[in-house]
């Protein structure tokens, strides 16, 4: 059976995307999982996988095209088993948007592509398929293909409960599960930024991010000074030891004590949707990386509480790297179910993070720092650090948030037993 | 402290309640109008109150509409907070120069040097057979005008507590009150006297639909949206109270949960209060629209004076119930 390959939505913000590189021709063997193609994002370069198990059987958009998010970029034949949320309606003949050039297409206003996206090339001229308005963002956002729905409002037209019953089945949700983070009204109707202009799309994309995050969510937050001047020593007597490339750093050491207070203590780690929270089962510690020219993302270590600390150094560094060079994969960007932004470089002491949706809790870091400590009635040199917490109060309060902080910074002094 | 008991009371002596509270508290209230005196008022809501306080305080005026009008602008700038009653919107726009071109404009105009604290009370709207000189709802000519604050209590507390709040206004305040609902019963809360001025209310929570209406219009679609429930769509009833200014933000937050609009307005549909509901809606709420926005308004057409000629001429119940289910479409 021949199913479509769309581009997904590489995260809450995108709409369109250019394809940079083919992995794959027609021909090649396929697996779910497999990076087929690169496609530029607002986010940078990013990896994208394919959710089918088959043969690419046509490529439909050529490297250097933008298109809007759910454009069919190849036909696949896959090997049986039940039609994904890709599968081409049975008998439809779906059209891709014709190919333009990038220049051109970038260029192109951005109501012209959002309507290709969703309107109906194969219909008539002048016969425009009846869509509410809040069953056509609602549709982009869960990715749902309008033109194999039917209606069921007034005069047929496409209704939000037409939407919603077509949303893709749980099982599928994971394998799209990108797509399915963008549900932000705010996010989507971010108008475009102009092509040309590097950092500019980010900065969108955080700026919808953060808006809907201060406006939506009631944050409280906390701070704590830890004394880190054992870790510290503990640090550097470890990477004394061990070849340059498996040197640990602090931040490491701190995602681990997040993911294990995670595990140990509900309320942080997990998404806030349509009014409730839900726990994810595992914690995928975000780390915040910086990007030269500006911007931000987070991509997640996965399993961070299972990983021993080489393997999450390890994960980390490439982590950082692969951003800076703009090559994320896609489920990493989507993944996080709580952040550690560390601001250290910066000479920064106190971090008061900002929660990013649908998530609820983020911990911030500042430098270590030496400052005047007390030891057992001596006043002594000690490195410290401040360790902060922005979290939900729509999910915990206060108290909760206090010993989530303590119990991190409790398991970060024992590094032994991270 | 006791809590305070709800008391079954008709509109009509709501408002009476009212006046007599003013009247009572603040020597420099007075009411002046038609009739207001020694008939009691067209429609007895002053009745009695002659005898109460005098013809000082309770004057009955010549059939001049912007004499008085102009009288009580007047009044108001010279320290008094009169009360002008009109006995119904049709005869207002003899006063239409007063109320427009003066009061208000004089603050404006003044540069903040005068304030004009009149309250006009005005009987609007149909069902009472009075045809086509006496049953219009002209709210919409008012709520155009910048300057004015234009209100229109629907239930017995704001029936009564609207008043003192449109006194405490430093600007010209017209208040509405559907003759059809003169003689309509309900609960005063004695806590309710506070009511603000502005602001809209759901009336009536629901999920399916939001009814945005005023005046008469919302206990018809109380009625109507028992009858919607029975077949299982809940609707959510605004109740406006203020026509002017609007309140965007209730509206909006109503759409953003039942994501369809129903505006439900006495006025014609042409240049009326509905359309501009509606067009603040697509202005700020596009993308929140789950189908057409709709409006249930009076027929085009002079208020008729038979009497099933003019409840088909309102936005009934049934025409109210229809354009819901069309609106829903045709999986409910």
């Amino acid at each position: 059976m021949t199913v479509e390959f769309r581009l997904p939505a590489l995260g809450a913000d995108m709409d369109a995307g250019t394809i940079v590189e083919w992995h794959v021709q027609p021909g090649s063997r396929v697996k779910r999982g497999d990076v087929v193609a690169v496609v530029e994002t607002d986010k940078g370069a990013i990896d994208v996988e394919i959710f089918e198990d088959g043969v690419v059987r046509e490529i439909l958009v050529q490297p250097g095209t933008r298109v809007p998010v759910g454009t069919a970029l190849a036909r696949i034949e896959a090997d049986g088993g039940p039609a994904g949320p890709t599968a081409a309606a049975p008998g439809q003949d779906v059209e891709t948007p014709p190919a333009v050039p990038a220049r051109e297409a970038a260029s192109e206003p951005r109501a012209v592509a959002a309507e290709r996206a969703v309107a109906t090339p194969a219909r008539e001229a002048g016969s425009r398929r009846k869509i509410s308005p809040a069953a056509r963002k609602r549709a982009r956002e869960l990715d749902v293909d309008v033109e194999s729905l039917q209606g069921t409002g007034p005069d047929g037209a496409i209704t939000l409960d037409d939407v919603e019953r077509a949303r893709p089945s749980a099982e599928q949700v994971e394998s799209v599960r990108p797509a399915e983070t963008a549900e932000t009204a705010e996010a989507v109707a971010v108008p475009a930024v102009t092509a040309g202009e590097p950092g500019g799309g980010m900065r969108t994309a955080i700026a919808a991010a953060m808006s809907r995050s201060k406006r939506e969510i009631p944050h409280y937050y906390l701070s704590t000074t830890a004394d880190v001047t054992d870790v510290v020593e503990w640090l550097r007597a470890h990477n004394a030891s061990v070849p340059v490339d498996e040197r640990l750093l602090l931040a490491a050491l701190l995602v681990k004590a997040i993911a294990l207070a995670c595990r140990d203590r509900k309320g942080f780690s997990g998404y806030f949707r349509d009014g409730r929270y839900e726990e994810s089962p595992a914690a995928h510690v975000g780390v915040a990386v910086a990007l030269r020219g500006g911007g931000l993302v987070a991509p997640a270590i996965m399993d961070t509480a299972d990983k021993p600390l080489a393997a999450l150094m390890q994960d980390f560094r490439a982590l950082v790297m692969r951003a800076r060079a703009g090559r994320l994969r896609a489920s990493e960007l989507a993944a996080p179910t709580i952040i550690l932004t560390s601001l250290g470089d910066a000479a920064v002491e106190t971090v008061f993070p900002i929660i990013q949706p649908p998530q609820v809790a983020i911990v911030g870091a500042g430098a270590v720092v030496e400052r005047a400590g007390v030891v057992q009635g001596q006043v002594e040199p000690r490195q410290v650090v401040t360790v902060s917490l922005g979290a939900d109060h729509r999910v915990t309060d206060g108290r909760l948030g206090g010993q989530f902080l303590a119990d991190v910074v409790a398991r970060l002094g024992k590094p032994d037993s991270l | 402290m006791t809590a305070p008991a709800a008391e079954r009371i008709t509109y009509r002596e709501a408002v009476k309640r009212a006046l007599c509270e003013a009247l009572r508290d603040d020597p420099r209230v007075f009411l002046m109008g038609e009739d207001v005196g020694k008939y009691g008022g067209c429609f007895a809501v002053s009745k009695g109150l002659l005898d109460e306080f005098g013809e000082e305080r309770i004057r009955d005026t010549p059939l001049s509409e912007s004499a008085f009008v102009g009288a009580g602008i007047g009044a108001a700038m010279g320290g008094m907070r009169p009360i002008v009653e009109i006995m119904t919107v049709n005869f207002s726009l003899l006063a239409l120069d007063q109320i427009v071109n003066n009061a208000a404009t004089i603050s404006h105009m003044s540069g903040g040097q005068f304030n004009v604290p009149v309250v006009i009370r005005i009987a609007t709207g149909a069902g009472r057979q009075l045809a086509a000189q006496h049953s219009h709802s002209l709210e919409a000519w008012y709520a155009h005008v910048p300057g004015l604050r234009v209100v229109e209590p629907a239930t017995i507390d704001d029936a009564r507590g609207m008043l003192r709040a449109a006194l405490e206004s430093p600007d010209p305040v017209i208040i509405f009150e559907p003759i059809s609902l003169y003689n309509m019963e309900g609960e005063l809360t004695e806590a309710a006297s506070d009511v603000p001025l502005t602001g809209a209310r759901v009336h009536r929570p629901g999920r399916d639909v939001t009814i945005v209406t005023y005046g008469a219009g919302l206990w018809r679609s109380v009625e109507a949206a028992d009858e919607l429930a029975g077949g299982g769509v809940e609707a959510e009833i605004v109740d406006l109270r203020s026509l002017r200014p609007l309140d965007d933000a209730t509206i909006l937050a109503s759409l953003g949960k039942t994501h369809r609009l129903l505006v439900v307005d006495e006025g014609w549909r042409t240049a009326s209060l509905s359309a501009e509901i509606a067009m603040r809606v697509v202005e700020q709420g596009f993308y929140e629209l789950d189908a057409p926005i709709a409006r249930v308004c009076t027929e085009e057409v002079p208020m008729p004076y038979p009497k099933h000629l003019e409840d088909a001429a309102l936005p009934n119940p049934a025409r109210i119930v229809a354009a819901v289910r069309r609106m829903i479409g045709h999986d409910r």
